[in-house]
């Protein structure tokens, strides 16, 4: 007999309920290790990025040369006529493309229905690297029109080196992103994840991390060419 | 479909046990293994720190004897020094230490969640540790910038190892933070994840709650380093200008322009003060358990102190700026972050007067680990007062850059954890090895060490009142400082090489225990936390042998009435045992009254 243990299972609703889920034995939250553990990166990975724009928008703030014009520097010439952000305007719809099928193959992943997740999941790993690829159209645009990370020729300095850096770092992350989508699909096609029980949280792992490098282009996008 | 709990699985997760030397002792995914290989690396580099330390002071008590000791070096020495000390021993060994021995085996886990992440995290540590060590050897030497890297001077000619010196060091920076990052993940999903049958939060003894917050800090205050590091190295190599403004060097122009030195310092210290609880959580921690395991009481107020322990993690975030009170801010900038710094003590006095009470009445036993924990409580609040002094705009302006700055930092962030290490490593090494140390050794070490230290530091604040600056190569002949000033720092010098020298009593004690050692008991402290009662001992690979254990209560039942033995351990029932003092926990309180 062992009343002293407790006992969970109980629901009450609302304040009484956050408490008991905290207070409980073995764990807090009703998810599996690499779930929590997920989230718990993209806090501190926020906190990166959080850093970044801070640091962009104090130097923006301080330097002394005036700031160039984004609609100028960012605009895409379609059919002789300069579009302001036309570049970024697909780049940003792509991403946000991927995200939904991304979320699409996690629900066909709790179907286990094992060729949908890896069709739905090689589709968002192709617009993600159709991304980073436009981005690097932009790089060498940019790089071309003499935008470099000590110094430009529409203004202050500060631009190149912040938005060579942030979106760098963001692009970093957008490509670790596409492999780690890539080893997931092709792992969940071969049945590897078959032979562990049929489980397939990873797919929303991996798609937890890829909604969260979307909603950091969203700032990016706002505080960069919006600003 | 809700998620069943790894602890209430039917299928026992199997466990490979690694049969060779290699998977046993060096790739090792057991959680214990890599406690102690991140904590002998961590010695290890403090050793080098206090190496350095030793040289400092040689310089400084007999300015003109030692002419190998040039102001470069100096500088190099202190940096290196500083840094050193707090990130790469003590931060690597309270969570990467610590933190992977204890945190399992006291919340009653077979191991930590992802075994092969954190002997990563491991070895990205020990590759930090080694591109440190690498930078002393490059052309220039290590970076002679201060601990704090200010720019511009950290990037700027003129500074030691403004070469390669610096970038070692930022890339090092940037590396131990990944490793951290992999340790830090497994440390706090363990604790919220994997607790075993009846480990509730409010269960957990606070070493683990300590461990566990400051892990919460360094992940969301690491960050603000790593994008620091980042910046820094690119105005280096790529001379873009984040930190840098228009400056002319030496009569030339190095190409910056209209940089944020003061950004840099918000970063740093949005990183650098959360650092300081990084090392003081733990430390608090498992101080409690210390006081009370060997004092035979319960720890005073134990939710209090979790809810100090949180309290302090948060406030922790808004005081960065107290740092900077002399870089010309806003005054009412000033004032805010002196209001936050005050209101920190709060929490922190609370801690304190509990362990005062603790020990109040309590059966104490003076056993090494607990002389050690006493210690902490005088160094503690003794740097702490003086941090209230500090935390005041108009107090701190004359002091700051003096050495009552250097005093202060040193008890409160530099000797109180490392008397906690000590005590902790003694309290533990029986379980660790599974050998008794010598007690007199023990003792000795500890009454040369704690009188010794404040040998050390309680002149530095006579030193900083005087106006002795801090990060002086030598004073010079400055007129406002007296003559004795020199005496004291010959003094001071003595009595470092004193405490140096008498590490050498611990490191013989524990090698002369490993060696010849009598066989230890498997809780020769009678102590309650689940890490004595694990079947083995020392324990193995997966700690609980087949059965995970089951907690019947909290971790201090110590002196309880009606019960022969002074100590009731975490996973005795109340059928066995007298229901004991938790008051935590309505649900405990139900369970043991529906018992009676
Ligand atoms: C016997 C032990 C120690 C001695 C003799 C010692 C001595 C010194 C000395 C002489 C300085 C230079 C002060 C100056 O001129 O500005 C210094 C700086 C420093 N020490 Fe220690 N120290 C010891 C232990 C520690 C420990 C355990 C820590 C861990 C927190 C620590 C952290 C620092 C820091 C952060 C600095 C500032 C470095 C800088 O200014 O960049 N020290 N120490
Ligand atoms: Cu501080």
């Amino acid at each position: 007999m062992s009343e002293a243990v407790l006992e969970h299972g109980a629901k009450t609703p609302g304040r009484e309920a956050l408490v008991e889920d905290w207070s409980r034995d073995k764990q807090v939250f009703g998810v599996p290790w690499g779930k929590a553990m997920m989230w718990i990166f993209l806090l501190s990975d926020t906190f990166i990025f959080s850093c970044f724009l801070v640091g962009y928008m104090m130097v923006r703030i301080s330097t002394t040369d005036p700031w160039p014009n984004p609609s100028e520097v960012f605009a895409l010439d379609a059919f002789g006529v300069p579009v302001p952000l036309l570049l970024i305007a697909i780049m940003t719809f792509i991403l946000i493309t991927s995200s939904g099928t991304m979320a699409l193959a996690v629900n066909m992943g709790y179907r286990k229905d094992r060729k949908k997740t890896f069709w739905l999941m090689v589709a968002t790993a192709v617009l993600g690297a159709s991304f980073v690829g436009m981005q690097a159209f932009e790089w060498t645009k940019l790089i071309s029109e003499g935008v470099r990370p000590w110094g430009n020729p529409f203004g202050a300095a500060q631009f190149g080196s912040s938005f060579f850096m942030i979106t760098g770092f963001h692009g970093m992350h957008v490509t670790a992103g596409v492999i780690y989508l890539l080893v997931v699909a092709f792992r969940v096609k071969n049945g590897f994840y078959e032979r562990r029980g049929g489980n397939y949280e990873i797919v929303e792992i991996a798609g937890l991390y890829w909604h969260f490098v979307d909603l950091v282009w969203v700032f990016i996008f706002a505080f960069f060419y919006l600003w | 479909m809700s998620y069943v709990a790894i602890a209430d699985r039917d299928h026992e997760q199997e466990h490979h046990d690694p049969q060779t030397f290699i998977t046993k002792y060096i790739w090792s995914q057991d959680h214990k293994v890599i406690a102690v290989q991140y904590g002998l690396t961590a010695i290890f580099v403090g050793l080098i720190a206090l190496g350095l330390s030793a040289m400092m002071r040689l310089q400084l008590g007999f300015p003109d004897e030692f002419t190998f000791i040039n102001p470069e070096n100096y500088y190099q020495f202190i940096t290196m020094h500083g840094m050193i000390m707090v990130i790469y021993l003590l931060t690597a060994l309270f969570l990467g230490g610590f933190g992977n021995y204890l945190i399992p085996l006291m919340v009653g886990s077979r191991d930590m969640v992802f075994p092969y992440l954190n002997m990563l995290s491991y070895w990205v540590y020990l590759l930090s540790v080694i591109i440190l060590v690498v930078s002393f050897f490059v052309p220039g030497g290590s970076t002679g910038a201060g601990w704090t890297l200010y720019p511009p001077q950290a990037i700027m000619a003129g500074t030691p190892g403004v070469d390669l010196g610096i970038i070692l060091m930022l890339v090092s920076l940037a590396v131990f933070i990944v490793a951290f990052t992999m340790g830090g993940l497994n440390y706090i999903t363990t604790v919220l994840q994997a607790r075993c049958k009846g480990m509730t939060l409010m269960r957990m003894p606070l070493s683990v709650w300590g461990i566990f917050t400051a892990t919460v800090l360094g992940l969301l205050a690491f960050p603000a380093l790593l994008v620091s590091a980042i910046m820094m190295l690119l105005d280096k190599t790529l001379m873009t200008s984040f930190f840098m403004p228009a400056i002319s060097s030496m009569g030339t122009d190095p190409g910056y322009t209209g940089g944020s030195p003061i950004l840099f310092q918000h970063l740093f210290w949005f990183f650098g003060h959360p650092e300081v609880y990084i090392v003081a959580l733990p430390a608090f921690g498992i101080v409690s358990d210390l006081l009370s395991t060997h004092a035979r009481k319960n720890i005073f107020g134990y939710r209090m102190m979790v809810w100090a322990i949180i309290a302090i993690g948060g406030l922790s975030f808004v005081v960065w700026a107290h740092h900077m009170y002399v870089s010309g801010m806003n005054p009412y900038f000033g004032f805010f972050f002196a209001t936050t710094t005050l209101i920190i003590a709060v929490p922190t006095a609370i801690k304190v007067y509990n362990w005062v009470l603790t020990l109040w009445e309590g059966n104490i036993h003076l056993r090494v680990p607990m002389l050690f924990a006493i210690g902490f409580i005088f160094t503690f609040i003794h740097g702490g007062l003086t941090g209230l002094f500090l935390g005041n705009v108009t107090i701190d302006l004359p002091l700051s850059d003096t050495y009552f700055v250097v005093a202060h930092f040193h008890m409160v962030m530099g000797v109180s954890p490392i008397l906690v290490v000590f005590g902790a490593i003694y309290h533990w090494w029986p379980k660790i090895t599974g050998k008794m140390y010598n007690e007199t050794l023990g003792k000795w070490h500890f009454w040369m060490t704690f009188l010794g230290t404040y040998a050390i530091y309680l002149p530095m604040h006579y030193l900083g009142f005087a106006g002795v600056p801090r990060r002086y190569f030598a004073m010079g002949n400055t007129e406002f400082l007296p003559e004795s000033a020199q005496d004291l720092n010959a003094a001071i010098t003595i009595s470092a090489l004193f405490v140096a020298c008498t590490q050498i009593l611990f490191f013989a004690n524990m090698i002369w225990s490993l060696w010849k050692g009598p066989k230890s008991d498997p809780n020769p402290w009678d102590a309650t936390t689940l890490e004595w009662q694990t079947p083995d001992h020392p324990p193995k690979h997966g700690n609980w042998g087949h059965e995970l254990p089951v907690v019947h209560r909290w971790a201090y039942d110590y002196s309880v009435p009606g019960h022969e033995e002074d100590f009731i351990p975490q996973n005795v029932s109340a059928d066995d045992a007298p229901a004991g003092r938790e008051h935590g926990g309505e649900h405990a309180i139900v369970a043991t009254k529906e018992h009676k």
